[in-house]
């Protein structure tokens, strides 16, 4: 029998991990809760990062390497990183070929711009909507496969759960189709999740409806090691919203955005009228260097920082400007258009001419399902190595936002895109190779097996079915978004943790007195969503059991009660040994993933050291960037 | 202004109804974020508890496509419908062209099946490292950026007269995605494969040229130009076609 694959998620880590198996023959089923091509990566703005050094600046992946590892301040495995920002320059040429509008320069070449974390030129852009357009070139490609008869779409259809046999490994999922309610197992002989990030568990953030972090979550309850949950990228620049947060690229900066506020408290003028030097750009003061492109993280505490401790937001509201009104309209649009659009739409003003109102919103998990990597002793990844992107089930795999690699404590701008292709372009080989050669009985799944797992699952939905208690679960889900808004973002305290995970205790006793709302046999939003939301709490005991746990500050987990001392006036951080004291003793206790596995009790909490940094390819060093 | 109400009516299924709602005025309110107030408290006006309404959503960015349907009887993306600029009571309506599902959720599949019968992609030899891609101007990225912002939301087909329950036309978006790759360097070395899955039944030449596609377009894609366009060019590969049809061996058929 030949092998099965199946691959949960359409959005550029699915897909690509889809063509990957596609591209060496073999059938993929491949199932979405969207059509594919509505997948959360089209939200990504401003561009994918790759060091093709086309401005003369000297890049190199050497040096992406080291702005990714100390972007996330070493709290990343090294060789996974090495192998995707040496990937980088070929998977942009690649999306290339694949048509995907990238902007050009005079000559007919990519175009590169600026993005934090980094002082090159680096980022390849389609506009200021380079997600959807790499999420359309994959999803082009994927259908070209489906029209050869490779692939076969299970859109409309949710994950529930993986099926595990006697021994612990996966062999194939559950899943339900939303239209019909209709429940079925589906046999495979390896299986990615590449279901992308838990956004939704903040209520709002930039994040697309669909991101509830719930195949996560529940795989996270099966077994599979969840890792460095609290790590929660706050981006410094999105519009707030009622209905969602909507991202403000960071790409606006890049092309020249500056943040500032009035330097008068309160000034009731509006943003235009106010002349330059009653504007406070406190990034460019504070930071010389990088200026309004420091890493995210360190954005959005100082925009944090300004408005909550000094009271300086604009017109004394919880907003600070992001002002491109400097730059000429026709280059705005040629390179930041759509976000111009979206500003225009959403808020009714021009930000061609008008400062724009943003504040930090919840953007990115780099946590997620643990997986493994195989590399030399130099560092490289070991090609097709059926240990790449495996979680710690034997045949399932996960790819994209949905995994933990990559990113360490804090992810620069433009390298989610790239992140997101490269462990699929890695995970599709794995899969192969694990199938052909260590998967229990290739092909042939028992009928009891996945017999036993449906039932679960038709009676788990049936139960849900006839929740009628008093509560109702769409306000479960935005109470527990504002507890995590307030207890888990860009401050986080002791204090405020406990009292949280007090709290999600609550939401979890009142979630069993749910009503499901809706007893309809089509669509029934009500029982996915009771589903989700379960799911959902056990993410976000996660975040906070994890963040009250870690006691220091690294990256996007920020305490102010444990943080490094400053740096000596007028010396870098080697020169003054008592906060290189404090940095080397702090690395030895917390340079180590949190990895977390489900018990009927909460997670249980293990800080394991990185072992890459045994041989490490690129020795820590104080993340430091003024 | 605590008093002061959205007053929404919804057109349901499953028994085909209308029904009100009147939810809290919020500032910044959009259309989405009122159905989502209705999802905390399914009572209608008249308090009679109801379930929620069924909707699709995803990016509320209007890039993905997802919350398409008809609002005061004009189809848009329900995130970028700001109340603000709303007469009430607003009417919510599923699209009309599509298969309904429920609610104000439809069946867009069709559009998706247009898209392969146009080959809609760059037939590209493998993701192997081949190098970089083919120049392009400038110029030319700004024409295919635009075109290739479709999100396939469908309101060029909900708004076209030719569209409809026993008309098999394909609709704007795949034409105008057709012009797409047949613009790209890479794509135009298999454009007579895409112009001919154009002619035939359902093909550009059904379309009556009401124009009303490209005013409903949300990303202002010039789909009436995209159509002309590949009307000219699918009559210029039927007539190479015709003289050079004893050349012609077998190759891609009508429909592809």
């Amino acid at each position: 029998m030949p092998e099965r694959y199946i691959v949960v998620g359409g959005g550029l880590a699915g897909l690509m991990t889809v063509i990957k198996l596609a591209e060496a023959g073999k059938h993929v089923d491949v199932f979405s809760i969207v059509p594919v091509k509505r997948s959360h990566s089209v939200c990504a703005q401003g561009g994918i990062n790759g060091a093709v050094n086309t401005k003369g600046e000297g890049d190199h992946p050497d040096i992406h390497v080291k702005d990714t590892l100390k972007g996330g301040d070493f709290l990343a495995e090294q060789p996974p990183v090495k192998g995707m920002c040496y990937a980088a320059p070929h998977i942009i040429y690649l999306l290339d070929r694949m048509g995907v509008p990238f902007n050009r320069t005079s000559e007919g070449l990519l175009d590169f711009r600026r993005f934090g974390g980094t002082l090159h030129n680096r980022t390849a852009f389609a506009g200021a909507s380079t997600g959807q357009q790499l999420l359309y070139a994959l999803d082009e490609q994927v259908r070209r496969h489906e029209a050869e008869g490779l692939v076969r779409k299970y859109e409309y259809w949710e994950y529930l759960s993986f099926v595990k046999d006697e021994t612990g490994a996966c062999r194939g999922i559950v899943a339900v189709d939303l239209r019909t309610m209709e429940i079925q197992a589906f046999p495979a002989d390896a299986v990615c999740l590449a279901t992308g990030g838990p956004g939704i568990v903040y209520g709002r953030s930039t994040n697309s409806t669909i991101n509830t972090g719930s195949a996560n979550g529940r795989s996270y309850m099966d077994g599979a090691i969840y890792a460095n949950a609290e790590f929660i990228q706050v981006h410094p620049t999105a519009i707030p919203g009622e209905d969602k947060h909507r991202l403000m690229s960071e790409s606006a900066r890049g092309e020249g955005g500056r943040i500032w506020v009035p330097k008068k408290k309160g000034d009731t003028r509006i943003g235009k009228d106010i002349p330059e030097n009653e504007r406070w750009y406190f990034l460019e003061e504070k930071y010389p260097h990088y200026g309004n492109l420091v890493p995210r993280d360190v954005g959005s505490r100082e925009i944090f920082s300004v408005v909550k401790d000094l009271g300086m937001g604009v017109g004394g509201e919880d907003v600070v400007y992001l002002d491109v009104s400097h730059i000429p309209a026709a280059t705005l649009d040629r390179k930041l258009g759509g976000i111009m659009e979206i500003y225009e739409k959403f808020q009714g003003v021009d930000p061609r001419h008008n400062p724009m109102k943003i504040f930090p919103a919840v953007h990115y998990s780099m946590g997620g399902l643990w997986v493994d990597y195989e590399a030399d002793a130099k560092g490289n990844l070991l090609k097709d190595s059926p240990r790449q992107q495996t979680t710690n089930i034997p045949g399932l795999y996960a790819a994209g936002e949905c995994d933990f690699g990559y990113h360490g404590a804090n992810r620069l701008g433009a390298n989610s895109l790239l992140s997101c292709i490269y462990g699929g372009m890695i995970c599709g080989p794995a899969m192969i190779n694990y199938a052909k050669n260590a998967a229990p009985k290739k092909g042939d799944v028992p009928q009891a097996l996945l017999g036993g797992a449906r039932q679960y699952w038709v009676e788990r939905f049936n139960t849900i079915m006839k929740m009628d208690g008093p509560e109702n679960p769409y306000v479960i889900g935005q109470q527990m978004g504002e507890m995590m808004v307030k207890a888990a973002t860009v401050v986080k305290h002791n204090p405020q943790l406990d009292e949280a995970l007090t709290r999600l205790q609550e939401f979890k006793d009142r979630w069993k007195r749910c009503n499901v709302l809706d007893t309809g046999r089509t669509l029934n939003q009500g029982v996915t969503y009771v589903n989700q939301l379960w799911n959902m709490l056990e993410i976000a005991h996660l975040i906070l059991k994890c963040s009250r746990l870690r006691d220091e500050s690294r990256g996007s987990h920020y305490k102010p009660e444990f943080t490094l001392p400053k740096v000596e006036q007028g010396k870098k951080p080697a020169e003054d040994p008592v906060f290189m004291k404090a940095w080397q003793d702090r690395n030895e206790k917390w340079l180590r993933n949190s990895m977390s596995t489900w018990t009927p009790d909460g997670p249980r909490v293990e800080f394991q050291k990185l072992k890459s940094l045994d041989n490490p390819i690129l020795a820590p060093e104080p993340r430091h960037y003024d | 202004m605590t008093d002061r109400k959205v007053v929404v009516r919804i057109e349901r299924s499953d028994p085909a109804r209308w029904e009100e709602f009147h939810v809290e005025y919020r500032p910044n309110a959009n259309v989405i974020s009122v159905l989502m107030q209705i999802q905390r408290n399914p009572v209608t006006a008249d308090g009679k508890k109801t379930s929620p309404p069924v909707w699709d959503a995803a990016c509320l960015e209007e890039v993905c496509g997802s919350c398409t349907m008809n609002i005061n009887g004009k189809v848009r993306q329900a995130c970028s419908a700001l109340i603000d600029q709303l007469t009430q009571p607003i009417t919510l309506q599923p699209m009309k062209k599509f298969p309904l599902v429920r609610d104000l959720a439809v069946d867009r599949e069709k559009m998706f099946n247009a898209l392969k019968r146009i080959h809609g992609w760059i037939p590209v030899d493998g993701t192997y490292d081949l190098g970089p891609g083919p120049r392009q101007a400038q110029e030319d990225q700004e024409i295919n950026y635009v075109l290739s912002t479709c999100m396939t939301c469908g309101c060029c087909l909900e708004v076209c007269p030719q569209v409809g329950p026993t008309t098999a036309f394909i609709g704007a978006a795949a034409i105008s995605q057709a012009r797409l790759f047949n613009n790209h360097p890479t794509g135009k070395m298999n454009a007579d494969e895409r112009l001919r899955a154009l002619m035939g039944p359902g093909g550009v030449t059904d379309c009556g040229k009401a124009a009303n596609c490209a005013q409903a377009c949300p990303k202002g894609i010039p789909l009436t130009s995209s159509i002309a366009e590949m009307a000219r060019a699918t009559t210029r590969q039927a007539l190479k076609d015709w003289f050079f049809r004893d050349e012609r061996k077998g190759g891609a058929g009508p429909a592809g």
